[in-house]
């Protein structure tokens, strides 16, 4: 048996795991072309750094000493395999090979990661396999965490990962960033992984959960990592931008939205010295950076419209106007009835509840609505500013029936009571 | 984290193997797990005697019951435990899932050992309390 290890030694290395596992396990990929055992290995190595940093002390650069450690242990475990599997003799001696020739600038490392984005996000896998992988392939969170943060037990998120993997090896999928041609779609489906992180994270912030506010977090992280993707003078595609401007400015409303209690606390009733000023700084950068481009998209958009937010001092100081017609523009590119009721919302900021109503009325005629419990909550909200206590109940109650976060449910019942 | 692997085989099949088939199956297996312990990931485990060596204890009727065999008569039986260290479930799923025993035909079920650390710490709590009253 090895002696024990210091604690703080332990500590050390699992805050290093956190911070680079994920490059660590993209360029093994690379090297290895195997998840599985790039995964192992990296496994192994984290083990062999346990086991000799008693001794030896943290290197300077432990990245490259995993990264060759876990090499050595990669090529042992092919040897491993090859003794009772003859076919694999070639194989290793080629890897080897490839393994020992193989480049380890930081620059091809953060290319790594990018690669390995793209194959945690492609779309032959499942939606909540490309989640599920994302967060522990990249991010470096284990299963246990991330079957927390999604409300499932650690066995069900592991066999959506085991899925996903299963899935990379049989239809070859392969570890690099998409060619040119390929490139826009495939990005929009890593972004919109990216975003359904965020607000996994985003809307039960409010919940006990620890775990889901710091999901917020590794999706501004993911953000930040794609915005490495096109080097300048281009710079990053306008709607990478866009997404992660508008992740840091929803996100720089965190502390403001929940009471201590835990209630939810509505836009215009934060208090706005709460927000994160330097969050919000760095959103508008992005925001306008995007804008300029005249190629940007939704998320750019949706942006534009946190940063009008952003940057008023109240709800009344708040240029609607501008809203409206940020919505207008996005009703045009993706006019999806979510859009088409904070449009309404935001109409009904401007001209009054009776406009907001006829425009929210409009929403439920298209259908499609009619299960989302925020748009019945926006109608009730205009019935009960406009007087009409009975319609503005029902429509609480319906808004209610629909929802199953703790936080929105205590809202909805407030003004329930407020109301009867 | 540290998880139980739960190893069943099929005791039948088992003994129709030939010795030179078991032989070649536990060098197999046992290469495996020198493999587990080189890398950090063996926590314990233990082979157990053949189902017809088990005896299994109860409570009926106020005292202590005793049948010959094992508690659940099933056709895959307990073989042996494994205690695995694994990072999170799916490292420990990766590195059952190469263990040559499953080619056999053999079944692992993988469970996350339970943190009882505060459940045991609240009851010498409410034990000490006891003793003091």
């Amino acid at each position: 048996m090895s002696p024990p290890v210091p604690e703080q030694l332990s500590r050390s290395v699992e805050t290093l795991y956190r911070s680079e596992s994920g490059c660590v396990l993209a360029t093994l990929v690379r090297l290895l072309g195997d998840l599985d055992l790039a995964e192992e290995s990296m496994h192994e190595a984290f083990a062999a750094a346990l086991e000799s940093w008693p001794r030896t002390g943290i290197p300077d650069k432990p990245r490259p000493w995993l990264i060759s450690t876990a090499r050595f242990k990669a090529i042992d475990a092919m040897r491993r395999r090859a003794r009772f599997d003859g076919a694999q003799r070639d194989l290793v001696t080629h890897m080897e090979s490839r393994v020992n020739d193989a480049s380890l600038e930081d620059e091809e490392i953060e290319d790594d990661r990018l690669r390995l984005i793209f194959t945690c996000c492609h779309p032959a896998l499942s939606p909540e396999g490309q989640v599920a992988l994302t967060l522990r392939e990249i991010c470096g969170l284990t299963t246990e965490e991330i079957a927390r943060a999604f409300l499932v037990t650690p066995a069900t998120l592991a066999q959506r990962i085991v899925r996903a993997k299963v899935r990379i090896r049989e239809a070859s999928i392969p570890y690099e960033v998409p060619a040119p041609q390929e490139l826009p779609e495939r990005l929009d489906a890593v972004l919109q992984v990216i975003y359904l992180v965020f607000n996994e994270g985003y809307s039960a912030a409010a919940g006990a959960q620890v775990m889901r506010a710091e999901l917020t977090g590794e999706a501004i992280r993911l953000g930040r990592l794609l915005t490495e993707l096109q080097p300048e003078p281009e710079g990053p595609e306008p709607e990478v931008m866009g997404l992660l401007a508008l992740m840091l400015l929803q996100d720089s409303r965190r502390a403001a939205r929940t009471s201590r209690a835990g209630e939810l606390i509505l836009l215009e009733n934060q208090d706005r010295s709460l927000w994160n000023r330097e969050q919000i700084a760095e959103g508008v950068a992005l925001v306008e950076k995007a804008l300029n481009s005249h190629r940007f998209g939704p998320y750019t958009l949706q942006a534009a419209i946190a940063a009008v937010h952003a940057e008023a001092e109240s709800t009344a100081a708040t240029d609607w106007r501008q809203i409206v017609a940020l919505y207008n523009q996005l009703m045009r590119i993706q006019p999806s009835p979510v859009v088409h009721l904070n449009r309404a919302v935001a109409i009904a900021m401007c001209d009054g509840p009776e406009a907001g109503l006829t425009q929210i009325d409009g929403v439920f005629e298209h259908g499609g609505l009619a299960n989302y419990y925020l748009a019945h909550s926006a109608r009730a909200d205009m019935y009960r500013r406009l007087g009409r206590t009975a319609e503005a109940l029902a429509s609480y109650e319906k808004a209610l029936a629909l929802t199953q976060q703790e936080p929105e449910r205590q809202f909805l019942q407030a003004r329930i009571r407020q109301l009867k | 984290m540290k998880y139980v692997c739960l190893g069943y085989y099929d005791k039948a099949k088992f003994d129709g193997m030939t010795e030179s088939e078991r032989n070649a199956m536990f060098d197999r297996c046992f290469e495996y797990d020198d493999h587990l312990r080189a890398n950090g990931h063996w926590g314990g485990g233990e082979a157990l005697q053949g189902p017809e060596t088990a005896l299994t204890l109860s409570w009926k009727n106020g005292k202590v019951a005793t049948t010959d065999g094992p508690y659940a008569e099933t056709k895959e039986q307990l073989g042996g435990i494994l205690v695995l260290e694994a990072r999170d479930m799916n490292h420990a799923v990766d590195l059952m899932t190469q263990h040559p025993a499953l080619t056999y035909g053999n079944v692992f079920e993988i469970r996350p050992v339970g943190e009882m650390n505060e459940v045991v710490k609240a009851s010498e709590q409410r034990r000490r309390q006891k003793v003091t009253r």
